[in-house]
């Protein structure tokens, strides 16, 4: 991973901006909170996804949750290997479980998500 | 009444408890204005005696199978019953449990499912089957659906017109407010018209689906339609007779995505029209896309092979508004049925029904257009079942056969339309099916009931 | 000592050549199969399927079946399903032949015993419903939802209007929201009152011109009344919208209520519970759907009819309503398991009706009471045939949740109760008791809820403790699914 989550949305995704393609992941804290992950639907390459709207699927044993893109544009990589490696979730959610990468239709979305301070402090709110 | 345990008096002692005088002032959360006055206008109550010689005498007032003799097809058959199926189906203990959400109270349930899943997959050479669906009508519209989830695309699906045009009928109802266009491909012969086929499909067709054998008793090129579908990206479904595969080539071998059937024809008796069983099976790529139940091999504790309700995320109770289907309760005890009748027919059993049919039904088609005035509606090849036809009304010949004590059809004409074919043309058509059950002399006795 | 034999799969019980069923050879002039049927088609050999003698199949499925619970051998207060007595007196009736035997294509002048007692039948639901108009096409309830609401679709349609909305209450069944987007409605989820019931101001402001339909539980799943259903039916009607009662929990109600004098303007029926078809672990059912004489147009067919001669002689028929929606299943619908919801009703008779609801209800009440001593409920005073109990008390007193007392209440040799559902109850164990249960089995059940509150919590964490297996692994079943036999999976 060339770039660290930069920004984050308040949807538990998060973006690492890299020109104007955008990797984008779950965070530790949407990890944690969805236990015992089974699966994870992931859109192929070329999909157009909106920001704010789904692009995929994460599911546990009995739940399921839709995965919001936090920006608009084009899916350009898929980390297809993930399906499998769910652990990686676990392990290193920040990177190695990286999930899609969009071309941005729109890079100055970004600026619309939260910063890691602001990111804090919504789970802060959300864990009570 | 018989299923009530209360005493007077401890229904006192339990008003008592509750701390209320009457079971009315349990009833004051409901507004009086909307309890209804009185008594509902119900026929009055009746003793098991009474029932048991009011529905007998009822009975009595209806002939089916077992009196009459059944050559009667389209899609429900007079197929042998070991009696070993109700036997086992008929134990408490699975008639009476619920949905096993607590495996550990319904490793028997589950398990049966669970081979069930196995007998299936086996039998149609896919890799998945569901825990059942309801019937063979709404299996090909869940199927459908299920091909407009998987491929992406809303915009057609394309059956071919010797799909039971009730099953149709249910594709419609279900799809009339996706904008999706069901395009029907025309019989000629009998059988599906490729050229005309061909032309209704394209880039926006989620699905193909073919019956084989169709409505009229016709085997149809599975394996061409299943490659027509995926020149175009589309799915192949197949709707196939389960005891057809005793001697034909199983769907998942022709090229099928997605398989379905009525699955009456494995032990579930005729009782008009259901409880019957809707099966389906798909590729494993498609596994998430499965509408309905699925039952999955797990461990427990301490590591001993077990079942359990799997990938329940799909399903309604879970997913709600983004479910793969609204099923819910499903037809567990007839898939209990089909696997029963399954195991002990075995391998050999399947094809001795299979060919039994084929050869008394051939038997008969023969006799049958010996019979001054009938012929064959199609020279395509058949199975158990096949449709005859005439310068005459069907009614002709129908009430012909039942004067005599015989039962064929449906005539086409109880049947919504057929692509393909007038209603001049259906008017003139029926049905007839054989099963292992019918003997030489049936065949002989309804040919000379025709021929006078 | 159990059978260990029983639990291998039937693949593995199979030696090759062994068989159950042999059949005659026939008794018509064969020909080669090649003659008959295009090589092309014809498969080399039949599918692998197990091979096995009778009496392996029978003891295997006898086995299977001890491993179950069930209402004929154990006390089952699952809530919302009504797991009632299933009366043994139905089952030689319904084998009769000129029942079992009536192909659906038969002429309907051979069978018009079956038909006068599907109409009759027919009849008896649209009273108990205060609804006149009846289809009996539905295989279960989810599919009786999904075909009224097609049924308010056509209604809407045919009258030029477009309605988008399916509004529902949070509680409502999961079935609900997913045959309104499968209907191809929007789905508008309500927030309820603190109370848990219709919040009718919500309902307000989420009720427009485009709304089509409200559909509610009632008794809803808390096995409370709705105090403002007849508010809420006026919301919608005076947006010309429809009302849709969800049938689930008719067994509180049937012959003191009827959703037709309460507001609904369709519902549906789950025969397979209020009216004894039985579960089947998980079908078949039946749905029936009632709706107003406005809605009977659009109804699938085919419907029963009686026609009354000038002499007095009745003939049935078999017809299609006008502008029907057109088919949502082959044939006519789970006759098996409505003429059981017809035994049923004949048996009963309206008192009997109005008695079983009395009895669910005062049963419900006293398990309730004699629970109240240790486990809270937190909504509603009284309830109707079933309540929902919470366990976050103990949970924070004794760290023992509602999903430790339900497994332990299986080493008990009682069923478990739903549990987390309704979630607008924390911690919730859903108990229905239903009518069929006796006093002595309500003290027993009590009692034994009593001592599991008593046990040590660590304990309670791995029940159950006597059952065929121990708690599987959800995840290992879901993350690598293992939906079918295959050799290597022989352990």
């Amino acid at each position: 991973m060339s770039s660290q989550p930069s920004r984050f949305a308040k949807t538990h995704e998060w973006v690492a901006v890299d020109g104007d393609v955008a990797t984008v992941g779950i965070t530790e804290f949407a990890v944690k909170l969805l236990s015992d992950l089974v699966f994870v639907d992931l859109p192929k390459i070329g999909k157009k996804v909106t920001a704010g709207e789904p692009f995929g699927e994460i599911e546990s044993v009995k739940h399921v949750s839709d995965l919001y893109a936090p920006v608009s544009g084009e899916v350009i990589e898929v980390n297809t290997p993930l399906a499998n490696n769910l652990e990686w979730l676990q392990q290193d959610p920040h990177a190695k479980a990286w999930m899609i990468k969009v071309k941005m239709s729109d890079p100055t979305q970004v600026n619309a998500l939260l910063d890691a301070a602001a990111y804090a402090a919504h789970c802060e709110n959300e864990a009570h | 009444m018989a299923y009530l345990f209360r005493t007077p008096q401890q229904q006192t002692e339990m008003l008592q408890t509750i701390g209320v005088p009457s079971i009315d002032e349990l009833l004051t959360q409901i507004p009086a204005g909307l309890q209804h006055c009185g008594l509902l206008n119900l026929p009055p109550a009746l003793t098991e005696i009474e029932l048991e010689q009011h529905v007998r005498k009822l009975a009595a007032d209806s002939v089916g199978a077992a009196t009459r003799t059944c050559f009667l097809g389209g899609g429900a058959y007079d197929h042998f019953i070991p009696s070993v199926v109700d036997e086992i189906t008929g134990r408490g203990e699975f008639y009476t449990a619920y949905t096993p959400y607590q495996a550990e109270a319904s490793q028997g349930s589950l398990q049966a499912f669970f081979e069930y899943q196995s007998l299936i997959c086996e039998l149609t050479g896919l890799d998945v089957s569901n825990a059942s669906l309801y019937e063979g009508g709404s299996a090909i519209s869940e199927a459908v659906t299920m091909a407009m989830r998987s491929t992406d695309r809303r915009g057609n699906v394309v059956l071919c017109g010797g799909v039971h045009p009730e099953a149709v009928q249910v594709v419609k109802t279900h799809v009339l407010h996706l904008d999706t266009d069901v395009r029907v491909a025309p019989l000629v012969n009998g059988v599906t018209d490729h050229a005309a086929l061909a032309k209704l499909v394209d880039d926006q067709t989620a699905a193909i689906v073919v019956q084989d054998p169709n409505v009229l008793g016709a085997l149809e090129d599975v394996a061409a339609v299943s490659a027509l579908a995926h020149q175009h990206g589309a799915l192949c479904i197949v709707a196939f007779d389960p005891l057809s595969l005793g001697v034909l080539k199983r769907p998942g071998d022709r090229g099928a995505d997605i398989a379905v059937a009525e699955g009456q024809s494995l032990g579930i008796p005729l009782q008009f029209g259901g409880p019957y069983l809707g099966v389906l099976a798909c590729r494993n790529e498609f596994v998430r896309k499965l509408p309905g139940r699925l039952i999955g091999q797990t461990v427990d504790r301490n590591g001993k092979r077990c079942f359990v309700l799997n990938l329940q995320a799909r399903e309604q109770h879970i997913r709600r508004e983004k479910a793969t289907s609204n099923i819910c309760t499903n037809q567990g005890l007839m898939a209990l049925r089909a696997t029963v009748y399954l195991a002990s027919m075995g391998p050999q059993g399947l094809r001795e029904v299979a060919e039994l049919c084929c050869q008394k039904a051939h038997y008969a088609a023969e006799k049958l257009t010996a019979v001054p005035g009938l012929k064959l509606l199609s020279t395509a090849p058949f199975l158990k079942e096949f449709a005859l036809t005439s310068d005459k009304p069907a009614a002709h010949w129908q009430a012909k056969a039942e004067a005599a004590g015989f039962d064929i059809g449906p005539c086409l004409n109880r049947l919504p339309a057929i692509a393909g074919m007038s209603a001049a043309d259906r008017d003139r058509a029926f049905l007839v099916a054989v099963t292992e059950c019918r003997t030489k002399d049936d065949i002989d006795r309804l040919a000379a009931a025709l021929s006078c | 000592m159990r059978n260990t034999q029983a639990v291998q799969l039937l693949s593995e019980l199979s030696h090759t050549g062994r068989r159950a069923e042999t059949f005659p050879p026939a008794d018509v002039p064969t020909r080669s199969l090649n003659e008959m049927i295009p090589a092309d088609f014809l498969a080399a050999q039949p599918p692998q399927l197990p091979e096995l003698t009778e009496p392996d199949v029978v003891r295997h499925y006898v086995n299977l079946s001890t491993l179950n619970m069930s209402v004929d051998t154990h006390f089952y207060p699952l809530g919302s399903c009504t797991m009632k007595y299933n009366p043994k007196r139905h089952e030689r009736l319904a084998k009769l032949p000129g029942i079992i035997d009536v192909h659906p294509y038969q002429s309907p002048a051979n069978m018009q015993g079956l038909l006068a007692i599907l109409y009759e039948t027919q009849e008896m639901l649209a009273e108990i419903a205060g609804l006149p108009a009846v289809s009996m096409q539905p295989a279960a309830g989810a599919q009786g939802e999904l075909t009224a609401l097609l049924v308010a679709s056509a209604y809407f349609r045919d009258k030029g209007e477009h309605r988008t909305k399916v509004v529902f209450p949070a509680s409502a069944h999961g079935t609900n929201p997913a045959s309104a987007a499968i209907a191809g409605f929007d789905c508008i989820q309500l927030p309820a009152t603190a109370n848990g019931f219709i919040d009718l101001d919500a309902l307000r402001k989420a009720v427009d011109k485009n709304t089509a339909v409200f559909m509610v539980t009632n008794p809803n799943t808390l096995g409370l009344f709705e105090p403002d259903i007849a508010a809420a039916a006026q919301i919608l009607h005076d947006a010309g919208g429809l009302v849709y009662i969800d049938g689930a929990n008719m067994n509180a109600i049937m012959g003191i209520t009827r959703p037709g004098d309460f507001g609904g303007d369709m519902m549906h029926y789950n025969v397979h519970k209020t009216f004894t078809g039985p579960h089947g672990a998980g079908g078949p059912g039946s749905g029936p759907i009632g709706v107003r004489d406005f809605l009977k147009d659009y109804l699938p067919g085919p419907i029963i009819t009686k026609t009354t001669a000038a002499e007095g002689a009745v003939t049935y028929d078999l017809t299609t309503p006008v502008k029907s929606i057109g088919r949502v299943r082959t044939h006519f619908g789970n006759v098996g398991i409505l003429l059981r919801g017809y035994f049923y009703l004949r048996t009963l008779g309206a008192q009997g009706v109005r008695d079983a609801a009395e009895q669910a209800i005062l049963n419900a009440n006293y398990l309730k009471a004699i629970l109240a001593p240790v486990l809270n409920v937190p909504m509603g005073k009284y309830c109707l045939h079933e309540f929902v109990a919470s366990a976050s008390d103990v949970l924070k007193s004794r760290g023992i949740s509602a999903m430790e007392i339900a497994k332990r209440l299986l080493d008990f040799g009682f069923h478990a109760p739903t549990v987390y559902f309704p979630l607008v109850v924390p911690e919730a164990l859903m108990m229905e008791p239903t009518e069929t249960e006796s006093k002595e089995t309500l003290d027993a059940f009590a009692a034994a809820v009593q001592m599991i509150l008593e046990e040590d919590p660590e304990f309670l964490k791995l029940a159950p403790h006597t059952l065929p297996i121990s708690r599987p692994s959800d995840v290992q079943a879901a993350r690598q699914p293992v939906l079918k036999w295959t050799p290597c999976l022989r352990d």
